[in-house]
């Protein structure tokens, strides 16, 4: 059984993007300060800090969570991916990525890094979604620039390439 | 905002989380998902001196089927519920109520138990465990108490559990073949309702069950002119007032919502 007091600070094992890291954290601390203060991984946003608005949505054990809804000691352990993790190594967007930017699906971008890692864990369960599955998926985020629409067509031309 | 300090606990088994738990009694919550309670512990509506983190204890993360009821642990999650291939079968009011629990991603951490301990109103959870006539398994050291989920949930985020007692499971009643239907009317999809209906279909009458006009979801048994019944329900309910709906429009919304539920449940058991 594992206990921190609330003075102490929690040695914390983790694989984010695929490298083992080891940070640490007090318990109070929140997973998305901890990728972006402790691990500087400032892909992931952060803006309503009470899981309303997606922007800090990242995936935990490969499934989409509110990463301000889950506290740093709650990932030893695991395996975290970011929004870091999509393009390649010489900035080559994937797919999904490309596919925002064929369908103007981003303005400022600040809710993009969420909404991309929400569609990650979505489409590798449900590779081939309907319009209404996707607008259902997007309801868990807020996009104050862009508006829905081209979110849902840039969905929906990845799905069409599907198997 | 963030959370203000607290003491971690991470304990292995059920066993040990009712140990902790009876060590710090009402210091401390319990964290299972998280998805209610961290955003009011980031908002600092609440303190707690002892977070208990019980979502990796295996032993409370299976969906038992006990014959006629379904079994859902205190770790299983809202998703791995709707992912249950036998759901739709054996508890069908829950699985037209799950799609309306926050959003895809809300529910791949949020659990069925927390959405029931946490009590809100007019969240969909409560609302189908009371309809179905389900129960709340509860743990202490003391030893475990099954309680009706109307003795449950007494009001407002307020419920019957002791201080040092561990919501273990909570068991749906199988309802294979039963006629139900589910809706509200939110905000936005995904938001918690101004009103849920949650209807059932029984041998000479129909179980319905509101949530969001009472301190806690009302149940009641409807015989014959559905519409007259539910005007005269939403007149002695009365309703609340708060920021998203006056309680004026709270009972218009059930007197036309709760005929339309009826009807779905009539229609889907026909």
């Amino acid at each position: 059984m594992r206990r921190v007091n609330r003075s102490e600070k929690a040695r914390i094992a983790l694989t984010l993007n695929g490298r083992k890291l080891t940070a640490d954290a007090e318990p109070r601390l929140l997973l998305s300060d901890f990728l972006r203060h402790e691990l500087g991984a400032t892909g992931t946003h952060v803006g309503c800090e009470h899981g309303i608005c997606g922007c800090c949505t990242v995936l935990i054990d490969g499934v989409a969570a509110r990463s301000c809804l889950t506290l740093a000691v709650q990932v030893d352990g695991r395996e975290v991916t970011t929004v870091e993790s999509l393009a390649a190594a010489d900035g080559t967007l994937n797919p999904l990525q490309q596919a925002f930017r064929n369908n103007h699906a981003l303005q400022c971008g600040f809710c993009t890094p969420g909404i991309l890692m929400s569609f990650t864990d979505y489409l590798g369960r449900n590779p081939k979604p309907s319009t209404e599955e996707i607008r259902e998926v997007l309801s868990g985020h807020l996009c104050r620039c862009t508006g829905y629409a081209g979110i849902v067509a840039a969905v929906e031309e990845v799905a069409k390439s599907a198997p | 905002m963030k959370p203000r300090p607290f003491d971690y606990v991470q304990p292995d088994t059920a066993a040990e989380a009712v140990a902790v738990l009876a060590e710090y009694g009402d210091d401390a919550r319990l964290l299972a998902g998280g998805q209610s309670l961290l955003p009011m512990l980031n908002l600092r509506l609440i303190d707690v001196a002892v977070l208990i983190d019980i979502s990796r204890i295996g032993d409370l993360d299976s969906i038992r089927d006990l014959g006629d009821k379904i079994e859902v642990g205190a770790a299983v999650t809202q998703n791995k519920l709707m992912e249950w291939p036998q759901l739709k079968q054996k508890l069908p009011l829950v699985a037209a109520a799950l799609p309306y629990v926050g959003h895809f991603q809300t529910r791949n951490k949020g659990t069925v138990c927390g959405s029931i301990a946490h009590a809100d109103p007019s969240s969909e959870l409560p609302l189908a465990l009371a309809v179905s006539g389900g129960e709340v398994v509860l743990r202490s050291k003391r030893g475990d108490r099954v309680l009706a989920a109307g003795e449950f949930q007494q009001n407002m985020l307020t419920t019957a559990r002791a201080p040092d007692e561990l919501i273990a499971a909570v068991r749906f009643p199988v309802t294979a073949g039963q006629g139900t239907g589910f809706h509200e009317v939110a905000r936005r999809h995904g938001d918690f309702a101004i009103i849920a209906v949650a209807a059932a279909v029984e041998k000479d009458s129909i179980r319905v069950g509101v949530g969001g006009m009472a301190g806690r979801p009302m149940v009641r048994r409807i015989e014959g002119d559905a519409a007259a019944a539910i005007s005269e329900w939403a007149e002695e309910l009365e309703g609340y007032e708060d920021l998203h709906a006056s309680a004026a429009l709270r009972r218009d919304l059930f007197r036309r919502l709760g005929p339309h539920v009826i009807e779905e449940a009539k229609k889907c058991a026909a």
